[in-house]
């Protein structure tokens, strides 16, 4: 295989050139090709495009942040701080192996894995998606990032059980039958027929209860989603030490019904005492069990102390405020619409952005709190507007590189074949490329070309269960064609608008760019 | 001017900790000039040390600085029985001290960069740990980095 990688280190003079050095004799070892760009202060020679292309997975080991990091976009990626490579480079290219070959096995789980959840196709060592050193903001998004990529597994599990729990339910019980599989459960529930209770009364010629236990296994994906975030934003925060506060605390959040709000709150809280605690200049003697009994300890008290005696009752009147307000709208359907837009233009505007990841969290946080509910329920259409309006900024690029190729760099023309998969896979990180090269004129384009779709999605009536997976998930889309309308139209305005502006802009300055890249390339 | 000379090898390095043994081995560069204030270029060290410490699997410890105190790129070679340098596998026995220069030129830093990948290899830190004397150190480095 090939690799390639970066590496740095704070003062760029030693531990950089050894982590390079250490990673490309294991590579060799392994029998396996690798060429490291060395970003330390004796000059790095950046890596050849073609040599980045032809690569099947990257490692960074750095401690300060990767320079150009979207020169390496949709790799499977190894990110890990510079010691890591110097102490155990083998175990670093046997983690990029493996992840090369997950990606080759399904290539299209991993791209969207690449795009939003790198982090949770790690084989080895948990990884998070923290940059040491980032600036405040930059770090507080990729704490919630490195959460919500760990979440993203169960809502994907869970939304797809369920929506297809739902199907096989019409089937098999007519119409009533997606009302009565939610009544599937584990044990004998208060008011309901004990034929209801899948462990004792499981009969397997029986298709509703077949939709039963997709029900059931869908909603047990679905209770991990806030404990499952909280702990691993704590995670991102604290390491190893912020797992069981996080999850502890946002399993109580949870149970509080407090939604993601309170799992964003326990997660933060929970991360922040274990690291505080894990920092404590302890005796020798006592560092051994700071671990496994001190930290733990503390931090998942006082994480749930906090959560149950101060912060779950205001949480709780938000959610809830939050829940009704979004109903009303559902009800009244102007004020939906002007949802749909609302979030297209933010899932358009920065592209996996903060932005975009608020717009998308909140749709498929809305997505676990009617798991149990069925038919065309707000937050089912929202989550539909959202997909949609995520997947129009990768195809209208896609698409004005296809029909204006003048406008648009070498670099850029090979970007676009790639956002037609990108885009259809509702990767919106695909549009990146250009908005990075030219941001006003990309970004205007996207975000009215997004706000058409999201609204126009929710006037067409589309629902959607699944939280990601583009058009490969059109089976669980509410009125599929009128969809993928939508989609059409949005990637049609984004495209015009850009070949629009571009066009205005004198074509001199693409030339000098084009002849720029073949500088930087040569 | 070589990055390294025999009065920068020291290979009966004894000191009771890091700090110690990072200022008898500073010491030689400020006899020699290549340091101009050694509690400066120590403290520059030692911050550094304090962001994450050096001491590197294979028993090798590399504290290092760019700093104002330093007027050309050096490498001070130390052989003790075993310091506690902060890697996880234990003592350091291999000690190198980096000094460079703050704004140091091009050429210096490809020598130290070239260094530190040599480290990684198993048959040059070998070769370190039986060098008989100064000049040998001096010979390999030489050869193995600034000839390279």
């Amino acid at each position: 295989m090939k690799f390639v990688g970066v590496t740095s280190c704070p003062t760029g003079i030693a531990h950089t050139y050894m982590a390079a050095e250490a990673l490309e004799q294991a590579a060799r070892d392994a029998g396996h090709e690798m060429e490291v760009e060395t970003q330390g202060s004796a000059g790095s020679s950046p890596l050849k495009t073609e040599t980045i292309a032809s690569a099947d997975a990257v490692i960074f080991a750095h401690d300060l942040e990767v320079k150009d990091k979207s020169r390496f976009a949709g790799k499977p990626t190894v990110d890990v701080g510079v010691k890591k490579a110097i102490a155990d480079a083998p175990a670093l290219i046997a983690q990029a192996v493996r992840l090369a070959e997950e990606r080759a096995a399904n290539p299209q789980a991993a791209s969207a894995a690449g795009a939003g959840a790198g982090a949770a196709a790690g084989g080895g060592a948990l990884v998070t998606k923290v940059d040491q050193g980032a600036s405040v903001g930059t770090r507080i998004r990729q704490w919630l990032m490195t959460g919500v990529s760990y979440m993203i597994p169960f809502v994907a599990a869970g939304g797809i059980l369920i929506a297809l729990s739902f199907m096989l339910a019409q089937v098999a019980g007519g119409k009533k039958g997606a009302i009565g599989v939610t009544n599937y459960s584990l044990t004998d529930a208060a008011g309901l027929a004990k034929s209801y209770n899948l462990m004792t009364h499981f009969d397997p010629t029986s298709g509703m209860n077949w939709a039963g236990l997709l029900f059931v296994v869908g909603a047990a994906s679905f209770g991990f989603l806030v404990p499952i975030l909280s702990g691993f934003i704590a995670f991102g925060i604290a390491d190893r030490p912020g797992i069981a506060p996080g999850i502890v605390g946002g399993s109580i959040a949870a149970t509080m019904g407090t939604g993601f709000l309170g799992g964003i709150a326990t997660g933060f809280i929970g991360g922040f005492i274990a690291l505080f605690v894990s920092r404590w200049k302890v005796p020798k003697g006592v560092r051994g069990v700071m671990p496994v009994v001190v930290i733990p300890l503390i931090s998942t008290l006082l994480t749930g102390a906090i959560m149950i005696i101060i912060l779950g009752r205001p949480l709780k009147w938000l959610t809830d405020h939050l829940t009704d307000g979004l109903n009303n709208l559902g009800t009244n359907g102007a004020g939906l619409v002007l949802l749909g837009v609302v979030l297209g233009l933010m899932m358009g505007f920065d592209l996996g952005g903060p932005v975009n990841k608020v717009a998308y969290t909140f749709a498929t946080t809305g997505l676990a709190t009617v798991a149990a509910s069925n038919g065309d329920a707000p937050q089912l259409r929202i989550m539909a507007a959202v997909m949609a309006a995520g997947m129009t900024p990768p195809l209208g690029m896609a698409l004005a590189t296809t029909v204006r190729k003048r406008l648009f760099t070498p670099a850029e023309q090979e970007n676009g074949r790639a956002a037609w998969l990108l885009g259809a896979s509702f990767i919106s990180e695909g549009a990146i490329p250009f908005a990075a090269a030219d941001p006003w004129r990309v970004i205007v384009s996207s975000m009215v070309g997004s706000g058409a779709t999201g609204g126009l999605v929710i006037l067409f009536n589309n629902t959607l269960r699944a939280p990601h997976g583009g058009i490969w998930v059109a089976p669980l889309i509410g009125n599929p064609f009128t969809y993928v309308l939508a989609v059409i139209i949005g990637t049609l305005i984004t495209a015009a608008i850009v070949v629009g502006l571009k066009s205005m802009r004198s074509t001199t300055s693409v030339q000098a760019t084009a002849a720029a890249d073949q500088l930087v390339s040569a | 001017m070589s990055i390294i000379t025999t009065d920068q090898v020291v290979l009966d390095l004894s000191a009771t900790d890091r700090h110690e043994a990072t200022r008898t081995l500073a010491q030689t560069l400020v006899t020699s000039g290549r340091v101009t204030d050694l509690e400066q270029f120590l403290t520059d060290v030692r911050k550094r040390e304090e962001q994450m410490a050096t001491g590197l699997p294979g028993g090798i410890g590399i504290p290092h600085a760019r700093s104002a105190a330093v007027t050309e790129p050096s490498l001070v070679f130390g052989r003790t029985t075993g310091i506690d340098w902060g890697a996880e596998d234990g003592p350091a026995t291999l000690i190198f001290l980096i000094a460079a220069p703050e704004g140091g030129g091009d050429d210096h830093l490809k020598i130290l960069a070239a260094l530190a990948r040599k480290l990684m290899r198993r048959e040059f830190r070998e070769s370190l740990a039986q060098a008989a004397d100064p000049a040998a150190v001096v010979d390999l480095v030489n050869k193995e980095v600034v000839g390279s």
